[in-house]
């Protein structure tokens, strides 16, 4: 898989703070993280997963003149697709070397997985699939490494 | 500022609500920041009449940021060694979160202290939505 550059950046990662609720002034405020041990702004924990949007190829993302399979005239712009839920996330970890800095340009690449199968009584055959990421900054320090594990399921999952 | 050793104990429990009555205006706002824009967490119409849930749902890693920030009040910025969880059920707009982390070890390798914590965060019904670890540098 193609290595991915991801600018790490103020403005996103308030937003991100912002979109999990965190008003921490570590994640938006310069003068105030410059005082805390973090000794500067950082990255929320979980911030990386936002790689998505570095990603040219990332299909959880409309492009144009490209099918979008949610809803528009109808229900779902893509025709004839299984109503079946998709992919679900199953898991994620991360494994910090140091926090991640605005200024920071990581280079992404995806190292294969797993995948394994399993039957639920919630959701029929679950298909489990495992996605290692490293991440490296600009001098080339491993600086973090996440493993996600997406699952897809043969049914929605019930909720009952 | 970061935990001490010398004043944490296996069992130790720190507790927050990190969401309140989930709005799916939030959901969008993380769908728009972090990238994935799955219509399974924005679009209704597509949710309900093709995938066959009942509404939009919560992107799991939604539910592991507002986790985080429970344990970052309580580690301190810029301190996990590690940190991973696993999405037990869905989270659905309406929903109001306790997330909760425990001592499970205190210990001290190559010098450094580390505190080892459970993670648990529990929507309104007390059904867990998020089970998970964490490995924070403490001080002495």
């Amino acid at each position: 898989m193609a290595k991915i550059t991801f600018p790490v950046e103020a403005t996103h990662i308030m937003m991100f703070a912002r979109a999990i609720g965190d008003t921490n002034p570590v994640y938006h405020d310069a003068a105030a993280a410059k005082n805390t041990e973090a000794g500067g702004i950082i990255a929320p924990p979980s911030f990386a997963q936002a790689v998505a949007q570095f990603d040219p190829e990332y299909h959880l993302r409309p492009k144009p003149g490209q099918k979008w399979f949610g809803s528009g005239k109808t229900a779902s712009g893509v025709e004839g697709k299984p109503a079946s839920s998709g992919g679900l996330h199953a898991e994620q970890h991360y494994e910090y070397i140091r926090p991640l800095r605005p200024g920071d340009v990581l280079t992404c690449e995806t190292l294969p997985g797993k995948t394994w199968e399993r039957e639920s009584k919630r959701a029929g055959k679950l298909t489990f699939r495992e996605r290692i990421v490293e991440y490296r900054d600009q001098t080339g320090e491993l600086v973090m490494i996440a493993r996600g594990v997406g699952v897809t399921t043969e049914r929605p999952v019930d909720q009952g | 500022m970061a935990l001490k050793a010398s004043a944490l104990k296996v069992g130790d429990t720190h507790s927050e609500c990190v969401v309140e009555n989930l709005s799916r205006t939030q959901i969008v706002q993380y769908a728009g920041v972090s990238g994935d824009y799955n219509p399974l967490h924005s679009d209704e119409v597509y949710t309900t009449q093709i995938a066959g849930y009942p509404s939009v749902f919560a992107h799991g890693m939604l539910t592991m940021g507002l986790t985080s920030k429970m344990l970052t009040n309580y580690v301190g910025d810029g301190t996990l060694t590690k940190f991973g969880v696993r999405f037990t059920n869905q989270v659905w707009p309406g929903d109001t979160l306790q997330s909760t982390a425990t001592v499970e070890a205190v210990r001290n390798e190559g010098g450094q202290n580390y505190v080892d914590l459970k993670l648990s965060t529990l929507n309104q019904d007390g059904k867990e939505v998020v089970s998970g670890s964490a490995t924070a540098r403490i001080d002495p």
